[in-house]
């Protein structure tokens, strides 16, 4: 995210921001892409990730759970079908295993959901 | 700058061959040319049999990530090497290629051994060795309706292992010896073993000299020595490996008499320039048919290529697998006998249990043994025998002691720091404590990420947690059962003062007793008690609850959600049965009878599973949430009301308790059982709890479990009456759900507790704690509290809406989620 300047975002509206659950995720589709959007409500911060968890494959990093991890507060997603959990900061997996995930840039205006592509 | 690279070839692209090009390719010392005479790359052959399964060959694929990238590996798939010119250092491929090579490492393998028998050409007669010989009996194996197995060894076993999932009708192992895995494990081992395989349907012939094969044209029977013969349609012969090395042979360099290219310390033959690795290389006199040994071979030659210093000086032949199904290990010297050692053995034939330990004369050190039927033990016996550690003085406790894994916590403290713990990643019992002491590890996760270890097979988790967990003792840090990082309590703890202090929702008990974000393990933790103390719809709070919770459902492969409503007791109406049908066909649904009398609806949509459960609720059906910690069934046989042997109506006890308790959620999941008579066809000594009639009343048993340790549930009071069985079970259930840790099903929760049953006995009849009477009232409070929880998300329109793959398409459905078809139903497609 800090490697790119603001002008090359291409923003995409994604969704509402009462379509994502409080201290949750949920799916969108943007530009044919499914992507992973969790609300952090306690801190008032926003990730976007990729759907798919590289371990087996599946849609389904949104509707996992979500937490922090370590003395940072890392921002974390634990899978449904694993609990293979990844950072939302670097979408690095932290349960011990090589795996990445692609996070996105989001910001919130007027109550609307933006992902930058 | 590759040209300038010194060139290695290797021939064979088996899984030794793979490992070595990985490792070479690492050090990027060298060119490296690989030719493989199957048409597909390196694959997993340990795993073949999963072949058969429904792994396709793709996924047995090995990993070739970043190969091909800079040139420096290339592959020549389908091109054996015909012809190595050691004076010029040339190899001459079947299709022509001329390659000159600096070192050339021959991986060549081994071939399945044929033996020389009359009849050995006929039709339908096929070895067991590679993806294309899989292919070949995959297509015989649908005609077939006898089909025999030479070879009772390990790869023998696995063929039959094939033969059955296949579903060739009757399938026979035919063995040589008087034993099975002669190799490896001793008669009485073998007779254990024996009766595990027959009992999955395998009829064993042992002893038994092939003389020849008969048939006009294709295999009819094998014809044995003793006159005796098997009627067969088919055969797959597994007697063992042959070293393929004709190409060494061909190219004059020495082979051992009964094979094998013949090597050194350094895997060199008797051509400097050549290596041999793997099946192939006959190394101390041994031909090693293990992978793990081809590995060490592979990385001995990288290392020593790549200017380190590193010899081959034989290995550990110790296994450990389980072979369809059952548990077989050998490990040290499995046969060691009098006089220089004494043998314990543990031998139950009824439950297929054999543990035989070889302890030397003195009895000081362990030299090895056999485990079969239940190896939990093997990890600690072979670090006992591997680091000659000093044994207690009853050796015997080794096999026969606390059955709960709890003494391997007792000996791993012992082990010498030098001790290899995960052999994957080569980490030592001192990597590990340091980690703990050090730098502070405490997790399982802390620790693969810090050390490795336990990021290969796995096989070695549960000692690293012992080791974790006994160095924190040691070091006098004090041990808690806490739930996680966020939360410095214990789940009684938690329980205790979310009910003192009334609090509703995890967001209170985070920011009261917690810090962080909380995580996956406390959400659902706080969830369950939450759910256990207030009854409150886990609708309300769906983002903590556990995946299957949140969504009221089960996540299944690929995504899609099953369906299961409560059929209590296991009674149901053609009529509602009618429902189920339709419901099923109209959404595609794949459907399934479960173990506990249910009928599971596989493959929804998440977006259909409000209106799925819209037209269940309206055929009278509720949910049975299978998704949640909470009750599922309480399985009934069909009782004194059509049984002749009944005693009492067991299927309306059973309703009534399914009703009494459906809902409820706990630290895990809930099973109960009702049999009409001592006959017990509902099972009922295998469930959390279990009520079998009596003449005289009921029979209440608790803290049974199947699953992966089967225990059965232990007698808790006798000849009672329905009233009181059910305010015991209301005291029990009231208990567990208080005081037990998460995930916890109530058979570990009583074998953990002090003073076993006769404690739990004493609280829950003569109430010593004086809490059965509030008990009682609590657990009628969530009695009347239940309400059906798609009940209320179906009726309500925000509810509803979560239930999208997408919240901005929110009628689209994940494009992704796609089914096979099987036996005329979907299924979901492998991942």
């Amino acid at each position: 995210m800090a490697t790119t300047t603001i002008t090359d975002i291409n923003w995409q509206f994604a969704c509402r921001v009462e379509d994502v659950p409080t201290e949750g995720g949920a799916c969108v589709l943007v530009e044919g892409e499914q992507i992973a959007i969790f609300h952090f409500a306690r801190r008032g911060q926003w990730y976007a990730t990729q759907n798919l968890c590289p371990h087996k494959q599946q849609m389904a990093l949104s509707r996992g759970m979500t937490g922090s991890a370590g003395d940072n507060n890392e921002p974390k997603v634990a899978c449904p079908f694993h609990k293979k959990t990844f950072s939302l900061e670097t979408g690095a997996c932290l349960s011990g295993e090589d795996y990445q995930i692609r996070t996105y840039p989001i910001k919130i205006k007027n109550g609307k959901v933006y992902i930058g592509l | 700058m590759s040209e300038l690279k010194p060139i290695a070839v290797v021939i064979g692209n088996g899984m030794v061959g793979h490992r070595f090009c990985e490792k070479l390719k690492s050090k990027g010392l060298y060119r490296i040319i690989v030719f493989g005479e199957e048409p597909r790359p390196a694959y997993d052959r340990v795993h073949l049999s999963e072949y058969f399964n429904g792994k396709s060959a793709s996924d047995l694929s090995l990993p070739m990530t970043g190969w091909f990238e800079d040139d420096e590996i290339v592959l020549h798939l389908g091109d054996p090497i015909r012809e190595i010119d050691r004076h010029q250092r040339i190899v001459h491929s079947a299709k022509g290629i001329v390659q000159p090579y600096d070192v050339l490492i021959l991986a060549t393998g081994s071939s399945a051994f044929v033996p020389d028998i009359n009849g050995i050409e006929k039709e339908g007669v096929f070895v067991y060795r590679t993806i294309e010989d899989l292919n070949k009996i995959k297509a015989y194996a649908p005609k077939a309706r006898r089909g025999a197995v030479m070879g009772g060894g390990l790869l023998g076993l696995e063929a039959a292992k094939a033969l059955l999932d296949l579903g060739v009708p009757e399938t026979h192992v035919v063995e040589f010896a008087p034993r099975l895995m002669p190799r490896q494990i001793d008669s009485a081992g073998s007779a254990a073993l024996e009766s595990s395989l027959k009992a999955l349907g395998l009829q064993l012939h042992l002893n038994k000299v092939t003389q020849s094969i008969e048939g006009r044209g294709h295999i009819e029977a094998l014809q044995f020595a003793d006159e005796s013969c098997l009627h067969i349609d088919m055969l797959v012969i597994s007697a063992g490996i042959r070293p393929r090395d004709e190409l060494a042979r061909l190219a004059g360099l020495t082979v051992g008499t009964r094979g094998g290219i013949v090597v050194n310390e350094k895997l060199q033959t008797s051509d400097k320039h050549i290596y041999a690795i793997g099946e192939c290389a006959l190394a101390q006199g041994m031909i090693y048919g293990l992978v793990a040994p081809g590995y060490e071979m592979a990385d001995v030659v990288a290392t020593n290529l790549s200017e380190g210093n590193k010899s081959f000086t034989g290995w550990d032949m110790s296994t450990k697998l389980k072979l369809i199904g059952v548990d077989v290990a050998s490990f040290g010297d499995p046969f060691a006998a009098e006089p220089d050692s004494r043998s314990i053995v543990f031998d139950n034939r009824a439950s297929g249990v054999y543990k035989r330990i070889n302890v030397s004369a003195d009895g000081k050190y362990l030299l090895g043994g056999v485990l079969i039927g239940d190896a939990s033990s093997y990890n600690i016996l072979l670090q006992t025998v591997n680091n000659r550690l000093v044994l207690p003085p009853n050796p015997e406790d080794l096999i026969l002691g606390s059955r709960d894994g709890a003494s391997e916590g007792a000996g791993v403290m012992n082990l010498p720091d030098e001790a290899l713990i995960c052999s994957c990643e080569s980490v030592t019992k001192a990597a590990i404590c340091t980690a703990v002491t050090e730098k502070g590890v405490t997790t399982m996760d802390a620790m693969k990420k810090c050390t490795k270890a336990g990021t290969g097979c796995g096989g070695c988790v549960p000692l690293v947690k012992d080791l974790i967990t006994g160095t924190m003792k040691a070091g006098g840090i004090y041990v808690r059962n806490t739930v996680c990082e966020h939360f410095d309590r214990s789940r009684q703890e938690l329980f205790d003062l979310i009910k003192l202090h009334g609090v509703k929702t995890y967001e209170e008990t985070l920011s009261r007793w917690g810090k962080g974000d909380g995580c996956e393990v406390c959400k659902p933790v706080v969830a369950s008690i939450l759910a256990s103390l207030w009854n409150e719809t886990i609708a309300k709070q769906a983002v903590i609850q556990d995946s299957n919770d949140r969504y009221l459902a089960n996540i299944q492969k690929g995504g899609s959600y099953s369906v299961v409503p409560r059929i209590p007791g296991g009674e149901i109406t053609p009529d509602k049965l009618i429902v189920l049908g339709k419901v099923a066909k109209k959404y595609k649904l794949y459907t399934k009878i479960t173990g506990g009398q249910r009928i599971d609806l596989f493959g929804a949509h998440v977006g259909d599973l409000p209106a799925i459960w819209e037209e269940l609720i309206e055929a009278g059906f509720e949910s049975g949430h299978a998704y949640g910690k909470a009750l599922r069934t309480v399985k009934s046989c069909v009782g004194s009301t059509w049984c002749r042997f009944g005693l009492h109506d067991s299927v309306s006890f059973a309703i009534e308790i399914e009703q009494r308790y459906r809902g409820i959620r706990a630290p895990h999941k809930l099973k109960g059982g009702v049999s009409g008579c001592i006959r017990e066809c509902a099972e009922a000594q295998g469930k959390d709890f279990g009520i079998i009639a009596t003449e005289k009343g009921w029979n209440l048993y608790v803290c049974g479990n199947g699953g992966s340790r089967p225990q059965h549930a232990q007698l808790l009071a006798t000849d009672i009456d329905k009233e009181t069985c059910i305010r015991y079970l209301d005291r029990f259930l009231i208990f567990y759900i208080r005081t037990a840790d998460p995930l916890t099903r109530t058979a570990t929760w009583l074998n953990k507790m002090d003073g076993g049953m006769s404690y739990l006995r004493d609280v829950v009849i003569n109430d010593s704690l004086g809490m059965g009477a509030q008990w009682e009232l609590e657990m009628q409070d969530l009695v009347d509290s239940y309400k059906c929880e798609w009940k209320e998300v179906v009726g309500d329109p925000e509810l509803r809406k979560r239930f999208s793959h997408f919240v901005n398409v929110p009628r689209k459905k994940d494009p992704e989620l796609e089914f096979d078809s099987m036996r005329g139903q979907i299924k979901a497609k492998e991942w």
